[in-house]
């Protein structure tokens, strides 16, 4: 089934009667030549360009609950590629070339819209800081403007400029930067995978990993046994336990990020936008609603709900950067669990047992990151070498020290990002 | 989340700074060697479920505490003194 303006027309003249399930609800069988651990944007992302790009379509994706009912679903959608640091740079430019794409790649309407991403500067310090970011942005061949107030004022015209504490000096625009709608991309990759013969199998959790004198041989799940010639673990939130089933402790500690989302109202935000004096971040969702999260709330946790403290910081730095956003009522919060690495940045790269490769870390960057990561890991597990956008996001940079991509300067150490 | 300090009874969780997993209490000798030190330094079991982790009750009595907690609940199980827990 492919989706086309006149199918949608002709369905709508026909009472809907056409369209089919997206994907096929399959069963396991018994073995695979990859089993893919995790039916999130990044395992099913994996899992379309294994059999797209590399022919390997004797796959399954194993997942104990419902297809993109993790992470992917429970984010704030910001796609954008303005990092700093080699490793970061690369690999996040790579994923957002992919995004550009990735609509027409699908025949899946994503709802990527890029419409562009500010991020305000409050003193000439942080512009400095703004304009070196910026030229690595345009040295890694993306794109970055920035801003004057006056330029600022004209397409952000409800910020408070005067702010006693932290007025506004300016911004540094990526355009290419926006958002897409989170649960179509889980969608649109699990219907490419399924379409190339990708096994997609819900309410089915791993229990255990077979290995044998150092080689992986399958796994144990809830539904019985698999043999599998690869498996690939892509579970960013429980990185750590199902890691453990191959005796192995990651550098990851998982922490809660709570999100928001306000009553639905008429366009106002056009841009996403991120204040520069603190973790605050907005933009307004196609159905009006203005989605906006802030920082972690810096405690291990699983829970995915979070504190009151954290809640009233991210109003509070809310209401300093644009205080017409108090007249919105907050309709629900939520919370997703983290995989933080210790320098902030993700890990794609092959596990110490013999068949198996680990994709984790993903801290705050996951959901831009869906096509890239699926690109490189796919990659990884067909060639059993790392995609050049992803060759830095190696395991071993922690125990060595070469090649931390820590880009905000304090150390690669747990609880600092 | 409100943690019980030994010393000023139970305290708003806006008190206190959290310094992860109480791993820092088993530091390794000076010899231990790169693996050890990895372990330590980055390295964590992060279970869901029952965990031990420090908090500094920054602006309280500027006690380090062992906390005992639920990560998939956020239940406080107990705390004490990170100095009795150390000895």
């Amino acid at each position: 089934m492919r989706f086309s303006g006149l199918r949608v027309l002709r369905e709508g003249l026909t009472g809907n009667r056409g369209w089919q399930a997206h994907w096929r609800d399959a069963s396991p069988k018994d073995a695979y030549d990859v089993v893919i651990i995790g039916g999130g944007g990044h395992g099913l992302s994996t899992a379309y360009y294994l059999a797209r790009e590399h022919g390997i379509t004797n796959v399954a994706v194993l997942e104990k609950g419902y297809l993109g009912g993790g992470n992917v679903g429970r984010n704030t959608t910001i796609v954008r590629a303005n990092y700093f640091l080699p490793g970061n740079s690369e690999f996040y430019s790579h994923s957002l070339k992919l995004w550009e794409g990735l609509e027409q790649e699908l025949n899946y309407n994503v709802m990527h819209s890029q419409r562009g991403q500010i991020v305000v500067f409050h003193s000439d310090g942080q512009r400095d800081a703004a304009i070196r970011r910026g030229n690595a942005m345009r040295n890694q061949g993306d794109d970055a403007e920035l801003l004057s107030v006056a330029q600022l004022k004209k397409v952000l015209p409800y910020l408070d400029y005067a702010q006693a504490r932290f007025p506004i000096y300016g911004g540094l625009l990526q355009r290419r930067a926006g958002t897409a709608r989170h649960d179509a991309v889980a969608w649109g990759y699990a219907r490419g995978a399924s379409d190339r013969g990708v096994d997609l199998i819900q309410n089915c959790e791993v229990t255990g990993i077979d290995i044998e004198g150092g080689v992986v041989k399958g796994v144990q799940t809830s539904r019985g046994a698999i043999r599998a010639k690869k498996v690939a673990v892509i579970v960013a939130g429980r990185s750590s336990q199902v890691a453990a089933m191959a005796g192995m402790r990651l550098p990851i500690e998982s922490h809660v990020l709570q999100a928001f989302v306000t009553e639905g109202l008429k366009p106002c935000i056009d841009h996403v936008v991120s204040f520069g004096m603190g973790h605050f971040y907005i933009s307004q969702s196609d159905k009006g609603g203005l989605v906006f999260g802030g920082d972690l709330d810096m405690y291990a946790s699983y829970a995915a709900r979070g504190n009151l403290p954290l809640v009233e910081h991210v109003m509070e730095a809310g209401m300093t950067l644009m205080p017409m956003i108090g007249q919105a009522k907050v309709l629900r919060s939520w919370g997703g669990i983290m995989d933080m690495s210790p320098d902030g940045s993700p890990i794609i790269d092959r596990a110490p047992v013999e068949g198996l490769y680990l994709n984790c870390g993903w801290c705050y960057g996951g959901f831009k990151a869906v096509p890239g990561s699926g690109h490189c890991m796919a990659h990884l597990v067909a060639t059993d070498r790392p995609h050049k956008a992803a060759e830095r996001l190696r395991l071993d940079r922690f125990r060595t020290g070469r090649g931390l991509m820590d880009e905000e300067g304090t150390g690669a150490q747990h609880n600092l990002h | 989340m409100r943690l019980p300090c030994p010393i000023c009874g139970e305290r708003d969780r806006r008190e206190f700074y959290y310094a992860g997993h109480a791993v820092a209490l088993e530091r390794p000798g000076e010899g231990a060697g790169a693996k050890a030190w990895d372990d330590y330094v980055h390295n964590r079991e992060n279970p869901c479920g029952e965990t031990r982790d420090l908090w500094f009750h920054e602006s309280g009595c500027g006690a380090w505490l062992v906390v005992t907690r639920d990560t998939a609940s956020h239940a406080v199980l107990s705390a004490v003194l990170a100095e009795e827990a150390a000895r």
